[in-house]
């Protein structure tokens, strides 16, 4: 897909392979308990739900908006460790083990680096072993915003992607980076899109 | 509730300012209103023959109603209409335990709701709280935090089970089929003209 200059306005959609992954990966399994970070909609409820699971939704960057906002000086605001780590106390604090697997769409590429690592360590302490994060980073290391999307899933393998406006990502991501942030994690898995995008399946 | 956490906790109050520490901020006085007119609140909040609670008007305790219930004020507390419908109006904020047959939220509710029948966040509402329903809603714009539980209804004795791969198929009571959960919300613009397709393949596997 051509990348516009101009934001985007409609709905995309997106065939991933990482996220046909997570679903195969849950459909074995009965009653899991499922978070989504990335805003609760209607798709959403009703994928999880039907496969007989059990669903923790959150909007996490809209959390942070009202947290860190407005955009100017954001980064700098959740540069500040105590700050970050109220937030994260305040939004990420569930009991050790509870979840079977996180959808955590796009986000971490827009959190500064204390409220990121803060966010990676409170996700390995609620998931649990062998539980899996389903996230994806911008593959373009130089750009200064990209675009944000509500994620809705539209099938086993398919996302449809709403606009939500644009971002500048916190910091470069590249592989490299990526695995350092995971580095305690059991395994990861990436998964490179035409769009340069590269989704992950990460399991703790 | 499932997960409580601080920020469930009733905060207090100052004189003037909003009731809830994480309300929406992202809208500014001199926005303009939305291009896309929805349902009008004030039309469902006020149904003939239920009732209702005022703006003005703040509760602290249990309600239990016979009737459907509309709150536009604050309660705090708990609130039961087991056969009815509840509704927080656009205006209503409400800290509470909400249980009935249908709960439609259109303000801010921070609580966990049972719902028999249905539950229905609409767009500009906020819910903290865990939901038990049958079947819920939930509008774009919406603001959800907590977990969902879907009752499913027990089908009848001797009556085989629905595929695992159809629940929404599933049984109700007295072996009527359920309608399909309501999705409330189209895909915004998703005109085949308006649309990009990506596709991903494995590129690099580590572990």
């Amino acid at each position: 897909m051509a990348r516009s200059a101009e934001p985007a306005t409609t709905a995309n959609e997106r065939t991933s392979k990482a996220f046909e992954q997570f679903v195969t990966s849950i459909r074995e399994r009965e009653n899991l308990s499922l978070l989504d970070l990335g805003g609760a909609n209607q798709a959403n409820i009703t994928f999880i739900t039907e496969l007989g699971h059990r669903l923790y939704a959150d909007d996490l960057l809209r959390s942070v908006d009202v947290e860190f906002g407005p955009a100017e000086g954001m980064q700098e605001r959740q540069s500040d460790p105590e700050r970050a780590q109220e937030f994260l106390s305040h939004n990420l604090d569930f009991p050790e083990d509870s979840f079977d697997g996180v959808l955590l769409w796009d986000i971490l590429q827009f959190l500064a680096p204390p409220l990121l690592e803060g966010a990676v360590d409170r996700l390995y302490r609620i998931l649990r072993p062998d539980g899996l994060v389903f996230l994806m980073f911008t593959g373009n290391e130089k750009t200064k915003t990209v675009p944000t999307y509500y994620y809705r899933i539209s099938g086993p393998r398919n996302l449809t992607l709403t606009p939500r406006g644009e971002r500048a990502p916190a910091q470069a991501f590249n592989n490299r980076s990526i695995e350092k942030i995971f580095q305690r994690w059991g395994a990861i898995k990436f998964f490179l899109a035409r769009d340069n995008v590269r989704e992950l399946i990460v399991r703790r | 509730m499932w997960n409580k956490r601080k920020e469930d906790e009733y905060p207090p109050r100052p004189p003037d300012g909003p009731s809830f520490p994480h309300a929406p901020t992202d809208t500014k006085a001199g926005d303009p209103p939305p291009m896309t007119p929805t349902r009008t609140h004030e039309a469902e909040s006020v149904r003939p023959g239920s009732a209702m609670i005022g703006k003005s008007v703040t509760i602290r305790g249990q309600i239990f109603s016979r009737e459907d219930l509309t709150i536009d004020g604050e309660v705090e507390g708990t609130i039961e209409a087991q056969e009815h419908r509840i509704i927080i109006g656009p205006n209503g904020r409400v800290r509470a335990t909400v249980k009935a047959r249908e709960v439609l939220i259109l303000g801010q509710l921070y609580g966990n709701v049972e719902a028999g029948d249905k539950a229905e966040i609409r767009r500009d509402a906020k819910l903290v709280g865990d939901v038990r329903t049958m079947r819920i809603a939930i509008e774009d714009g919406a603001w959800f935090k907590g977990s969902i539980d879907i009752v499913r209804p027990e089908a009848p004795k001797g009556q085989p089970k629905p595929p695992a791969s159809a629940p929404s198929n599933a049984a109700g009571p007295g072996g009527q089929p359920l309608p399909p959960v309501v999705v409330s919300t189209p895909p915004a613009n998703s005109g085949a003209a308006n649309s990009g397709t990506v596709d991903t393949a494995p590129a690099e596997v580590k572990l």
